[in-house]
């Protein structure tokens, strides 16, 4: 996935906000990059741009080869379906679905036969499995955010956009999640780009990149935590 | 994806029923109404089928004027010579024949009142020859053999307390008669013949009771064997009289329910027009919900969007979804239908439509057209939402609060709506006044105006919320505190909700509104018709207020000390200038106790009428051409033709006259009718009115129950009691659709109380307490019916305006009085629906209130 000089305006004159104003980036297939920077850095809307939830005022992103800016609707509601996982802040998922229901969602949109063996695979390595009858509401804020991994997984996508998946959950239950993307990274070679507030997104992630108004003002590599501490303090003073 | 969206529905169990109610009753209305008019039509054809299961052909007497009631059993139908019984009975191809009085007479109950009043009191003649082709077995007793016996159904038997031996009142034609019962028989096939009394006499008793010593009403003859009916018809045939028709006993069982299902037709229409107009308003209910639903629903269906799904399936989930409930609705209506038949044949009793039953018919027919019907409304109701349901943006997944964003109609409402308005009136000035268009286009017109117009105005309605809120809303401030504050609040803050919640209940209240003025201009226009021409002391009329009665009746009050004039208006169907008129004969007299004006004669022409005069009224001069000297040619049933000249036009007033299009004197009347009746008799006494007068009349009218004695203001109240009752007929039927509308306002609220669980909660946690919570809830939702009561009222005025200017209604009068009871109604309404979800919202818990998502 290759991102070009991303810029985000919202509004108009004097008012007018620049949440993005020039991002780019590559994510090698398999990597797992961490996204950081001070609250309205621009961090949602760069995930969001790249999903293509949201078009950019200008720059491209491609994913799989397609360039997804300039895309109809019906177009890229197809690319999403077989390139792009989302997992949210708020878990999103659908109350009156079963865990094994909701996971399969993706697949139950776009027609197709889940694979039952990787479905199964995929429950064991979330470790959701014996909780896959369960509805929502049964589940705690961590499980609740597993289905939704899993859901985000379940179709083998090009690239799964997570934006902040622990900020709802305690940094107990957050640090289970980091590592359950980390092994989502190593065993299923998935490429995962994160938006995190925890430090310890250093020990897991290949990459962090910092943004900070719009703009990406630092990169680590194999950063440790302490590290990740100082470029925040930095960046938030 | 089905599954989903399925499971969806599932997971919003009370939503779905809520908005399911609407169409269910809508669509119970037409199930109900092809049941009800089915069951009487078969219960009809059963009853004619069994009066004529044994005759191969029946031979009655013909109306020569060939009005609607062919079946040779109609009032004014000749009757046949008795020596055509025997020239049949000689024809070589005939087993068996019998010749029958079929007529019409009244009992007279321990009361000394008529018992049947509504339906009619049905007379037979018993003879033993006869008997195979009577449907009339014996329950109880003997048949009548002597010339003071009666046999009478079992059913009226029981009700009024009558037993072999007594003696019972009848009238025929004459005064009353005591008969002593001898028996009770009961009619084959139904349980009731619709409240009809039957009397059973011999022979020639019935022939003298109805004049027609020696003559028949109907012959009925068994062919012998071999003899196809049709050649036995035809063998019957070079026989008959001019005024006589032979059929066969099948074809003759057809043409009489063929007679009664024209009558059936119009009350299915007229029931089902009822149950259109619950479906339209069940129609703004669905949309509505579903739009309240749908916005509930943008971050879900953003998340689906997020995981893939096209518009196209968003969209299909919601028409699924409406698919769902618009059959589940369906299904429940078309059998709640079967119970809503037996309510309105209740209904109709109770207005005193009496009708014959037998079980329940279900037919294929009502099944289908249910199902179609409720569906396709829910369908198309849903379409709107559907459509923007898929503008929901996938990144509405993110954005916590995110709204649907506006329909794309939104900002057209205003001037949209105002060309909607525009058009309809136009459409409605068409359909009502134009002339030169064929009746069926004219009523299309019309029923696509009003729709429209309601559409118009409920396009508008948004624009009108915020300040028509401010006004109605002030009273829920006064009187509700904070609680009602917020309401007012409440209610104006998603203005689009709010009107179309209103706009189903505005539909109702406009109908009810357009019937109730229109009421009270007919009744008003009745009243000032009534001081004009009613210048007698006391009138006669029949018990029931509109059946003609015995002429018998006013001869016996011409003999009471101090009676000055006493004069009848007799009343019969003729074929005037070649289409059936109302023809009435005024006795001499009359002049002197009816004032009309005319426009050419004067006073004194009813008295100059003499054998060849007829005076016509203005509006039937215009519509022929007539003028003083034209000739009219006037055919009666009995086959008599009178050539008569116009020597007067009388121009009565609008509300009604007892003179109809054309008059002729009595005695011409009588001479050209067997059986002439009055329809009113008139009286003036010396003194005017007073007890002693009143008892002395009274006492003279005492041999015929069905008579009554009124003066002029009791005559003004019994004549517009038929009014009130069809008024209050068409309230019961039209309140079906604020019921529909009620139930809107409910879903509304219980969307809207499931919306802001957040918000109740945090309320509740700064100190609100329950009741406070459901007064809020109470007063946003009397606020709302108040706006529809605002919105609809002004419609319905309109509208009545538009029909009134339609057929020429100079009194329009705007009944003040009826128009605050709408409103306390449409207040009433808003209470009751606010009463499940106010207790909703009072039982929330506040701690979980306030975790909702
Ligand atoms: N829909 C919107 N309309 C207007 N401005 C917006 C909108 N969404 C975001 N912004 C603005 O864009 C900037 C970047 O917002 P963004 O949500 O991307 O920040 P963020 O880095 O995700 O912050 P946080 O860590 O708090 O989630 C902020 O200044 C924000 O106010
Ligand atoms: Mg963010």
């Amino acid at each position: 996935m290759v991102a070009r000089e991303l810029t985000r305006r919202y509004g108009e004159g004097p008012t007018a906000v620049e949440a993005l104003r020039g991002v780019s980036l590559e994510v090698t297939p398999g990597e797992l990059v961490a996204i950081m920077g001070p609250s309205g850095s621009g961090k949602s809307t760069l995930m969001h741009s790249l999903a293509g939830l949201d078009r950019p005022t200008t720059g491209t992103v491609d994913i799989a080869g397609t360039e997804i800016t300039s895309l109809s609707d019906a177009k890229l509601t197809l690319l999403r379906r077989k390139h792009i996982g989302f997992v949210f802040q708020f878990f999103n998922l659908l109350p009156m679905l079963t865990a094994e229901e909701n996971v399969l969602l993706p697949e139950t949109i776009a027609g197709t036969r889940p694979d039952r063996a990787w479905l199964d695979d995929l429950l064991t390595r979330t470790g959701i499995a014996d909780r896959r009858s369960h509805r929502p509401s049964e589940l705690s804020g961590g499980q609740q955010q597993r289905v939704a991994i899993a859901r985000a997984l379940v179709t083998r996508p090009t690239i799964v956009l997570a934006d902040e998946p622990t900020g709802n959950l305690d940094s107990k239950t957050g640090g289970e999640i980091l590592d359950l993307m980390r092994a989502s990274a190593d065993d299923f070679g998935q490429t995962i780009v994160m938006v995190t507030h925890e430090a310890r997104a250093a020990s897991i992630a290949d990459r962090i990149l910092f943004l900070a108004d719009g703009l990406i003002v630092k990169q680590l590599t194999e950063a440790t935590s302490a590290e990740v501490l100082d470029v925040m303090a930095t960046l938030q003073s | 994806m089905i599954r989903v969206a399925l499971k969806g529905l599932l997971g919003r169990k009370l939503r779905a029923a809520l908005t399911a109610i609407a169409i269910v009753l809508g669509v119970a209305m037409i199930s109900g109404t092809f049941v009800l008019t089915d069951t009487i039509k078969a219960a009809f054809s059963s009853v004619f089928t069994q009066a004529y299961k044994n005759a191969d052909a029946v031979i009655t007497g013909k109306s020569a004027i060939g009005n609607n009631n062919n079946n040779g059993n109609g009032p004014g139908t000749p009757s046949l010579p008795g020596s055509l019984l025997a020239r049949v009975q000689a024809l070589p191809q005939v087993s068996l024949a019998a010749g029958a009085i079929n007529d019409q007479a009244q009992l007279v109950g321990h009361d000394g009142k008529v018992i049947s009043r509504a339906s009619p009191g049905l007379a037979f003649s018993h003879t033993d020859v006869g008997q195979h082709f009577s449907p009339l077995s014996l329950t109880s007793g003997t048949w009548p053999s002597a010339p003071g016996d009666v046999d009478i159904d079992a059913a009226t038997a029981t009700k009024n307390g009558f037993a072999v031996g007594q003696e019972i009142g009848v009238i025929a034609r004459g005064p009353v008669e005591r008969f002593r019962i001898v028996g009770t028989v009961k009619f084959a096939g139904v349980s009731s013949l619709g409240g009809a009394t039957l009397a059973i006499f011999t022979l020639p008793t019935a022939q003298r009771l109805f004049h027609k010593q020696g003559r028949y009403d109907e012959i009925d003859v068994a062919a012998k064997r071999g003899v196809a009916p049709a050649a036995l018809v035809s063998a019957i045939r070079p026989l008959l009289p001019a005024d006589g028709q032979v059929r066969t006993g099948q074809a003759q069982a057809q043409q009489a329910t063929k007679d009664t299902s024209g009558f059936l037709n119009i009350i299915q229409d007229f029931l089902l027009a009822f149950g259109g107009i619950a479906l339209f308003v069940g129609s703004f209910v669905i949309a509505n919900t579903l739009s309240i639903t749908i916005a509930q629903r943008t971050r879900e269906l953003a998340t689906l969007r997020t995981l893939g799904a096209t518009r196209r399936q968003v969209r299909r989930s919601v028409m699924l979804e409406a698919l769902v409930i618009g059959t589940a609705a369906s299904v429940v209506g078309l059998f709640l239908g079967l119970g809503l038949a037996r309510a309105l044949n209740a209904l109709f009793v109770s207005f005193g439509i009496d009708l014959p039953q037998t079980g329940a018919v279900f037919k294929g027919r009502t099944i289908v057209i249910s199902l179609v019907v409720g569906i396709l409304i829910t369908m198309l109701a849903a379409l709107r939402p559907a459509l923007r349901s898929t503008r929901v943006p996938p990144i509405a997944a993110v954005r916590e609060g995110a709204l649907l964003p506006p329909s794309r109609f939104a900002r057209f409402g205003l001037s949209g709506g105002l060309a909607t308005i525009a058009a309809s009136v136009a459409l409605l000035l068409i359909g009502l006044l134009a002339g030169g268009l064929s009746t069926g286009i004219r009523l299309l017109a019309v029923g696509v105006g009003a729709l429209a117009l309601f559409g118009g105005v409920a396009m508008l309605a948004p624009t009108l919320v915020p300040p028509l809120v401010g006004v109605l809303g002030r009273p829920s401030r006064r009187l509700g505190g904070a609680a009602g504050g917020l309401a007012q609040g409440n209610a104006a803050r998603n203005p689009a909700r709010t009107a179309s919640t209103a706009s189903a209940l505005m539909i109702g209240l406009a109908l009810v509104t357009l019937v109730g003025v229109l009421a009270a201009g007919l009744r008003s226009r009745f009243e000032d018709s009534v001081n004009k021409v009613f210048v007698a002391d006391y009138a006669i009329t029949a018990t029931n207020n509109f059946s003609p009665i015995s002429v018998a009746s006013a001869e016996a009050v011409r003999r009471v000390p101090g009676v000055n004039v006493v004069a009848g208006v007799r009343a019969g169907s003729a074929r005037v200038l070649g289409s059936t008129t109302n023809l009435t004969a005024p006795e001499p007299g009359a002049s002197r106790v009816i004032s009309v004006d005319w426009t050419a004669g004067n006073r004194q022409t009813p008295e100059r009428l003499g054998a060849r005069g007829a005076f016509v009224s203005k509006d039937y001069a215009d519509a022929q051409h007539l003028r003083v000297g034209s000739s009219v040619t006037i055919e009666t049933p009995s086959g008599a033709v009178l050539h008569q000249t116009v020597i007067g036009i009388a121009n009565p007033p609008k509300g009604g006259s007892p003179y109809g299009s054309v008059a002729i004197s009595s005695a011409t009347f009588d001479a050209a009718y067997p059986n002439p009746q009055n329809l009113y008799t008139f009286i003036d006494m010396q003194g005017g009115v007073s007890p002693a007068n009143t008892q002395a009349l009274t006492a003279a009218l005492s041999g015929f129950p069905d008579a009554k004695l009124q003066t002029k203001a009791q005559f003004t109240r019994n004549q517009e009691q038929g009014l009130n009752s069809l008024l209050n007929l068409l309230y019961v039927l039209l309140s079906l659709s604020i019921v529909v509308s009620l139930f809107g306002i409910v879903n509304t609220l219980v969307l809207t109380v499931f919306e802001r669980t957040r918000e109740l909660g945090m309320l509740r946690a700064v100190g609100m307490s329950r009741r406070q919570v459901r007064r809020m809830i109470r007063h946003e939702s009397v606020i709302t019916s108040l706006l529809g009561a605002a919105l609809g009222i002004p419609v319905g005025v309109v509208l009545a305006l538009l029909v009134g200017a339609a057929i020429k209604y100079p009194a329009f009068t705007i009944p003040v009085g009826t128009l605050v009871v709408f409103v306390v109604a449409a207040i009433f309404v808003g209470v009751v629906a606010a009463i499940l979800p106010a207790r909703r919202a009072g039982r929330l818990n506040v701690l979980e209130a306030l975790q909702y998502e």
